[in-house]
């Protein structure tokens, strides 16, 4: 990079000056709180705070040595995965379709990006109100088709609902980056490629695929992270982390335990874990994932 | 619009604006929805026109779980409410509070009002005592559970309509009559913890948790393992199984089954009531829970359910002395009487039952004092009431392991084991946080 230009400050303090409004943007909205679930995962207090005991790691203790939690994460991860996989998916097939279309382009990009203005809860609502058992459209087809659809009993079909509204939600948001993805393959290279005598599925392949994995992988960073911390929403309001505790993903509980149960130490030691979790899975995605992705 | 009338308005501002300032405001978070928020605004509203001193601001704080967790990060900020709505399994919790709270004895005798808690039906003010004797809330809307029935679909079975099923064995007939009618949800519950495993107990006279269900002390342990708890989770286990219960989800969601028309039976609050007069497009009845006629002692009583309302402290004695008038004005027997029948609350003070007795009431709306009834009886102590530390988890555990059996996952056994195994260790867990 001998040829970019640089530009040198010669002040000391103007790039603090300059980067101190995002700085503290991070520190009050980031380090602090975090800090905060640091320090209440050590204690143990009563519902209205009037008393604060320090408990050390007790209230990690109670959390490995409970079943139910180590469940939970397994559910998490099949969770994660499928929202991630199948978001990604979808929304590549459909970006690659929308790129393919000449007509109503802005209309069918619109409609497509539309649900990710709907709120977690209302997704969750839309979803439960067409699979209801009793009500639900789909469900009502199901019973056609020889399916007994029944969320409120069946673990596979609840977490099966749940997986489709968070993936629904969030198809939109990889859409938009897939299709911007897209766009910016020289079309050039295409042009080649088509001349060469490679089909559209070839194409896609060799070319499209391998050019939008930095693309990719971002989404799957952001996809891991919405199915870990943005689904509860979807989850309170579609199952409630049942039948049983089959659809209970990890923030699922930290939201139950802290603001249902009212224990705030057993609840900030999970946000903790919670937050160590996608810590090693960042780290990881970064030294692993990344090395297959061309920029 | 000419300078006059603006003139005139901005004087008529002013007055409100110094009138609505020389009143002591009370805020009041609860948790009622529809025809019973309507409630609470009318008690409010009518409370507030009774008198020009204090003016009650009731305000909807969501769920009751909600408005609880609302209420605790207010406190913790500094501005909670003066009166908040809690229900009844938050009461171990606000009772171990006790530097967050006031209790209701206490601001009514420092406003000098004469407080009998002699005055309230046994079982309700028993629940909200604590063990000296002092009464920690003011008991708002208690219920109980009871059993609705849609006399239409029994007609169309050609069931009796003029009688409900009164025990199990006739419950499980009268869904199977059903079912060959072509109804698809003979039998639902709402509220699957308290209705089939709290209200059970009590009903039966047998234990649901040890020390007396928990009032007694923190040491409670839980006892649904019972042979005739596991019975009764296996008849329902099997009824699930043909399709004469049917599963409707948790909390209060299985009622809106139950208004539209599309289960025929259900158990859940006597508080559900107003819902049903108001929207159910059919014939209906209320009757007391079913029973097993064998066990001994049955039935007995059932246990109340509903809120409470709980004082918080930290306020000026102003205020207080404004909720003490406030309590004042809604324990008054007309008052309470008044609720119960919009309601189907319990009338928590004896001489509102008497009021609403004479008032010929249970008499034009047959089975409406069907909830009073079960709840006056003299007590025992495995059914004076259940007060459990940690209770909204237990009632979670409840509701998992129990959706396990329904789905077939589980047996009742292992689900009955696991509901002790899980419950008690939230107990033990309360206890030990509690012992101060």
């Amino acid at each position: 990079m001998a040829s970019e230009k640089r530009v040198q400050f010669k002040s000391s303090w103007l790039p603090w000056a300059l980067i101190a409004p995002q700085m503290a943007v991070i520190l009050v909205f980031f380090f602090w709180p975090a800090g905060q679930a640091l320090l209440q995962s050590l204690q143990q207090q009563d519902a209205f705070g009037t008393s604060t005991e320090w408990v050390g790691l007790e209230n990690f203790q109670r959390l490995f040595t409970d079943p139910g939690y180590l469940d939970t994460f397994k559910t998490t991860a099949m969770f994660s995965i499928l929202v991630a996989a199948l978001g990604i998916t979808l929304s590549l097939l459909l970006a690659v379709f929308a790129d393919r279309v000449v007509k109503g382009v802005t209309a069918y990009r619109t409609l497509l990006i539309l649900p990710y203005a709907v709120a977690p809860a209302v997704a969750g609502v839309l979803w439960v109100f067409m699979f209801s058992p009793a009500l639900g459209v789909v469900a009502y087809w199901l019973g056609k088709l020889g399916v007994d659809w029944n969320h409120l009993l069946n673990g596979g079909q609840a977490m099966t609902l749940v997986v489709l509204a968070a993936v629904w939600k969030q198809i939109s948001y990889n859409f938009l980056f897939f299709v911007a993805g897209l766009q910016s393959i020289p079309k050039s290279l295409i042009e080649a490629a088509s001349i060469d005598g490679a089909g559209p599925w070839r194409r896609f392949w060799s070319i499209q695929l391998p050019l939008l994995s930095p693309t990719t992988f971002f989404l799957l960073v952001m996809n891991v992270v919405y199915a870990f911390f943005d689904t509860f929403g979807i989850i309170d309001a579609a199952t409630q982390g049942g039948p049983g505790k089959d659809t209970s993903i990890l923030v699922y509980r930290v939201y139950y335990d802290g603001f249902k149960a009212m224990d705030l130490g057993g609840s900030a030691a999970q946000s903790v874990v919670l937050m160590f979790i996608v810590v090693v899975l960042t780290v990881f995605q970064f030294r692993y994932v990344e090395k297959k992705v061309n920029y | 619009m000419t300078t006059k009338t603006l003139a005139v308005a901005a004087a008529l501002a002013a007055t409100l604006a110094t009138g609505a300032h020389a009143q002591t405001e009370i805020q009041w978070w609860h948790s009622m929805t529809a025809v019973n928020g309507e409630w609470v605004n009318d008690l409010a509203r009518q409370f507030n026109d009774s008198q020009k001193e204090y003016k009650v601001v009731p305000t909807f704080k969501g769920s009751y779980d909600e408005s609880m967790t609302a209420a605790v990060a207010a406190f913790r900020a500094g501005n909670a409410p003066d009166i908040l709505q809690v229900f009844e399994v938050g009461t171990a919790t606000m009772m171990a509070s006790k530097n967050a709270i006031v209790p209701v004895t206490k601001i009514m005798t420092d406003a000098g009002y004469k407080f009998d808690p002699n005055a309230y039906v046994s079982a309700v003010a028993g629940y909200y005592t604590a063990p000296n004797g002092q009464m920690l809330s003011f008991p708002l809307n208690s219920s109980t559970t009871i059993f609705y029935f849609n006399k239409d679909a029994f007609k169309a079975a050609g069931l009796p309509t003029d009688k409900a099923p009164s025990t199990w064995p006739e419950v499980v007939a009268a869904a199977a009559k059903l079912k060959a009618s072509g109804h698809r949800c003979p039998f639902t519950t709402a509220w699957q913890g308290w209705t089939q495993l709290e209200s059970f107990s009590s009903w039966h006279n047998v234990e649901y948790a040890t020390r007396s269900n928990g009032l007694q002390g923190l040491d409670a342990r839980l006892k649904v393992d019972s042979p005739l708890h596991l019975r009764h989770i296996e008849n329902l286990a099997n009824m699930a199984k043909q399709g004469l219960f049917v599963y409707k989800g948790r909390g209060n969601v299985p009622e809106a089954s139950f208004v539209s028309g599309e289960c025929a039976m259900i158990n859940t609050s006597s508080g559900f009531y107003g819902n049903v007069a108001k929207n159910a497009k059919f014939a209906y009845g209320l009757a007391p829970l079913p029973y097993y006629p064998d066990v001994a002692g049955a039935p007995q009583n059932t246990v109340i359910g509903g809120a409470s309302l709980w004082v918080m402290a930290n306020k000026k004695p102003a205020q207080y002395k404004g909720i003490a008038t406030f309590f004042d004005f809604i324990s008054k027997p007309e008052v309470q009487s008044a609720s119960h029948k919009r309601t189907g609350y319990l009338p928590v003070t004896t001489a509102a039952y008497k009021l609403t007795e004479e008032s010929g009431f249970y008499k034009q709306n047959p089975g409406t004092d069907v909830a009073v009834t079960q709840m006056i009886r003299k007590v025992t102590d495995k059914s004076r009431g259940i007060r459990l530390g940690n209770y909204v988890q237990i009632r979670t555990i409840e509701d998992e392991e129990l959706e396990q059996v329904w789905g077939g996952k589980k047996t009742a056994k292992e689900a009955l084991d696991s509901i002790v195994k899980r419950g008690n260790e939230q107990l033990e867990r309360f206890q030990k946080a509690n012992k101060g």
